[in-house]
């Protein structure tokens, strides 16, 4: 008989720590993939994230790496100030939806339009989950929250915003693409595109952007399970997954 | 004179409504009132509280450190705020969840087993009304007139008489929990 | 109408339409979100606009546009989300339109905390925004008073045409108390027709602006703000005084929440004989000078004693007014919390020397 082998164990750039995420949030998920990807690409030592106000504003109690905590929505500002004076170091966003795609909408698109060498992970879980449910810009038609309690008026708050469709457009070369964290196949699938991410960063080819479709069952008001159903059958019809733009492609004149 | 009630237990249990119901039936009797809720990151899954507090004039600080009365409704409230009831004040437990009672001798005790009670009636959500008859009984900090005057109000919507019907046979079975003595024990 | 259990930051939002305002922009923020909340629903049953902005930044800017176009308009925020607003605050007051803000304070400074605090009072009486401005500031202490200040508040910025910002802390937005709206009502529409931007149907187009490269022509318009502002000190101070007609020995200065833990505390002092009493200013800006003066320079009272939920703010106006005649002491709470009565009952007896009651 051989020896029992360890095939599944912390990444070393995550910290032993309780969670404070809710039962069945993907916030803790796609932390894993990025904690893997440091691991995998040996970045952890070389890294410095920047934590956004969001429910992962906590996200350096389980990243083992130097972290900053930003205003919200200025994530793309600091990592542009971190990126420019320490150009060798890794230096990725980690945001969500209110905090990128509302309040920090100038910084983000910028900092693509800038070209600026470091990556984003964007958290899109159609809500502001910390604040406790209000309208993000990512919430579904219809969608009922707190401060659209009626469900989302697209005449009156337009349609979903659909941020890496948008990054896209911009001429500056970069790496954009949408994934999503809730079954296994689309978990190996981000961890894929993750990687790639901090990949272009390595080799100081473009600015590299990931828009994650994540839950939020506590602010859905749905179970875990329910909340994968309906990020599958409402989410992802709207903001369609896949490869939006890409270093290797020029764009088309 | 002023009265207080600090009510503590998980998120969910009801806390901040049964609160608010008693701050209701407080104005109900012409007084002063105010409902302070915790609000805070111990919110996320953590222990829920609020105090009330009724008084015949203006009421000062928000702020009770030492209230006279207290219910716990799990056992971290217990550790909590058993030591911060003011010493001659009334700790009530829920004996469902806490199977212990504080150490202290210079405060009275009661039981109440919220859970079994309101299990019993199928009624499991409402273990925050078992708790609330109980807790007016035990104390009559408002009259039960007036409490149960305002859950009539409260839950009396047109269309919906279960709705009451079922609220008002948890209370009085909180009520009667005390006032029988069913579960009631004193050190 | 009988009164009605509310939320602090309920009665806000209810305040503001009975005071008719017309327009709401807003962005979520802790703990203030239950009034965007609450507006959300209210605002369309009324005929209101209700837009969560972007951003405080585009909340506030929002503000400008409505007010300028003669709508009632406002916003509320809490701290980190005001200091995003300075800049709107600063174009407003310079283009001389009314405007209310409303700041429930929580603790910082930075992201901070969410819990209570009165630690924007510099910011919200000094500063803001930039320049040569001043807004009129209201500090209620009870849900009640929120809701008569909020109303006033639109009242007060329609007078001075100049924004009026009312600052609460987190646990007045929380708590919930009897609030009354019995014969309240909207303060009159204001006449807007010399000014505001409508289309310029049969008249000279309006033009709002604040860029006025002439420094006379400037000069001009800072001094005539000046001159509300003096008028402001001259007709809107408001303060309470509690037991302070019995020749106290120790005037304690506090507004807001604090001052509600501060007349506990002296209620429990007076039980024992202990001679204090309370100053408790409602406007801070103006701050009321005279009247902490007279309560101060009583020949019983032998030292002031300022707390607040902060380092020490509101301590440079008392400073200020009482130029150096009363020995001012200081005692602050940080960090979202929230002093007790028995650390203020202790801290009086403290000061006056008498640890045990009675005279020392
Ligand atoms: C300037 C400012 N405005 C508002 C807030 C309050 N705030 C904290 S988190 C948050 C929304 C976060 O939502 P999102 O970015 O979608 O993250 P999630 O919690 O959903 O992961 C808001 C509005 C703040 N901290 N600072
Ligand atoms: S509120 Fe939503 S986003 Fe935040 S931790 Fe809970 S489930 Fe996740
Ligand atoms: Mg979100």
């Amino acid at each position: 008989m051989s020896e029992p082998t360890t095939i599944f164990k912390r990444p070393a750039s995550m910290r032993d720590a309780f969670t404070h995420y809710c039962p069945g949030c993907t916030h803790g998920v796609i932390h894993r993939l990025i904690a893997e990807t440091l691991d995998e690409l040996g970045l952890r030592e070389r890294t410095i994230g920047i934590a956004p106000v969001g429910c992962s504003v906590l996200a350096y109690n389980y990243f083992y790496c130097d972290f900053q905590e930003a205003a919200h929505g200025r994530a793309p500002a600091l990592a542009t100030g971190i990126k420019r004076v320490l150009p060798d170091r890794i230096v990725f966003t980690y945001q969500g939806d209110g905090d990128l795609a509302s309040i920090g909408t100038a910084e983000i698109l910028h900092a693509a339009n800038r070209g600026e060498k470091f990556t984003t992970v964007f958290v899109n879980n159609a809500v502001y989950g910390m604040t406790g449910g209000q309208m993000a810009p990512t919430t579904m038609p219809n969608q009922v929250t707190t401060t659209c309690p009626r469900g989302r008026d697209v005449n009156l708050a337009g349609w979903p915003f659909p941020v890496a469709d948008v990054l896209a457009q911009l001429r500056t070369p970069a790496y954009v693409e949408r994934v999503a964290v809730h079954t296994p196949r689309h978990i190996i699938n981000a961890k894929r595109a993750i990687k790639q991410a901090f990949r272009y960063q390595m080799e100081g080819r473009c600015y590299s952007f990931i828009e994650v479709l994540s839950t939020c069952p506590t602010n859905w008001g749905k179970t875990p399970a329910e909340a994968c159903k309906w990020l599958d059958e409402v989410m992802v019809p709207y903001f369609k997954l896949g490869l939006k733009k890409s270093p290797d492609r020029p764009p088309v004149e | 004179m002023q009265r207080e009630v600090t009510f503590a237990g998980f998120g969910g249990q009801g806390i901040m409504t049964a609160g608010k119901l008693l701050a209701l039936a407080g104005m109900a009797e012409g007084k002063e009132v105010a409902w302070i809720p915790s609000y805070g990151p111990e919110m996320r899954g953590g222990t829920a509280y609020c105090t009330v507090v009724i008084a015949d004039r203006l009421i000062g600080s928000p702020i009770v450190n030492d209230p006279e009365n207290v219910f716990v409704f799990n056992r971290p409230s217990l550790d909590k705020f058993g030591p911060r009831v003011r010493p001659g004040g009334v700790l009530l437990i829920n004996s469902s969840l806490i199977d212990v009672l504080s150490e202290r001798k210079d405060i009275e005790q009661t039981c109440v087993p919220c859970n079994d009670i309101a299990n019993a009636l199928k009624n499991g959500r409402s273990i925050n009304l078992v708790g609330l008859g109980a807790f007016v009984a035990r104390t009559t900090m408002v009259s039960l007139e007036t409490q149960r005057a305002v859950l009539h109000k409260e839950f009396g919507k047109k269309g919906k008489e279960s709705v009451l019907q079922a609220a008002t046979e948890v209370f009085e079975a909180g009520v009667r929990a005390v006032l029988e003595g069913q579960g009631a024990k004193t050190p | 109408m009988a009164k009605k259990l509310m939320k602090g930051n309920e009665a806000i939002g209810e305040a503001a339409i009975v005071a008719g305002a017309q327009a709401y922009f807003c962005y979520p923020i802790t703990p203030q979100t239950e009034v965007a909340e609450y507006l959300a629903k209210r605002m369309p049953e009324v005929g209101g606009v209700f837009v969560q902005a972007e951003s405080e930044l585009a909340a506030s800017q929002m503000i400008f546009g409505a007010a300028a176009a003669g709508a009632r308009a406002f916003t509320t925020s809490s701290s980190p989300g005001i200091s995003l607003m300075g800049e709107a605050m600063s174009y407003i007051a310079a283009a001389e339109l009314p405007a209310v803000f409303i700041n429930i304070i929580r603790c910082g400074p930075g992201l901070g905390g969410i819990l209570p605090s009165q630690g924007d009072y510099l910011q919200a009486t000094k500063g803001g925004g930039h320049g040569d401005y001043r807004f009129l500031v209201l500090a209620p202490s009870t849900v009640q008073e929120t809701v008569d200040l909020t109303i006033e508040a639109f009242r007060l910025a329609d007078k001075y045409r100049n924004p009026v910002l009312l600052i609460g802390d987190g646990l007045i937005g929380q708590m919930m108390e009897p609030v009354d709206f019995e014969g309240r009502g909207a303060p009159p529409t204001l006449d807007t027709s010399a000014w505001a931007t409508t289309g310029c149907v049969g008249r000279e187009p309006h033009i709002v602006k604040t860029l006025f490269l002439d420094p006379n022509e400037l000069e001009r318009r800072n001094r005539k703000m000046r001159d509300k502002y003096e008028q402001m000190k001259r007709e809107e101070v408001r303060f309470e005084a509690y037991l302070c007609d019995d020749a106290p020995e120790l005037l304690v200065a506090a507004y807001g929440t604090t001052a509600r833990v501060v007349r506990t505390a002296i209620d429990r002092l007076r039980e024992d004989g202990v001679k204090v009493g309370m100053f408790r200013p409602i406007s801070v800006f103006p701050f009321p000078d005279e009247p902490v003066r007279q309560l101060a320079f009583q020949p019983s009272v032998r030292s002031v004693l300022v707390v607040e939920m902060s380092m020490g703010q509101m301590l440079e106006d008392v400073e200020r007014a009482l130029q150096g005649r009363r020995p001012i002491h200081f005692y602050g709470r940080g960090g979202g919390n929230v002093p007790a009565p028995e650390e203020l009952v202790r801290e009086c007896r403290r000061l006056l020397g008498n640890g045990q009651g009675g005279r020392p």
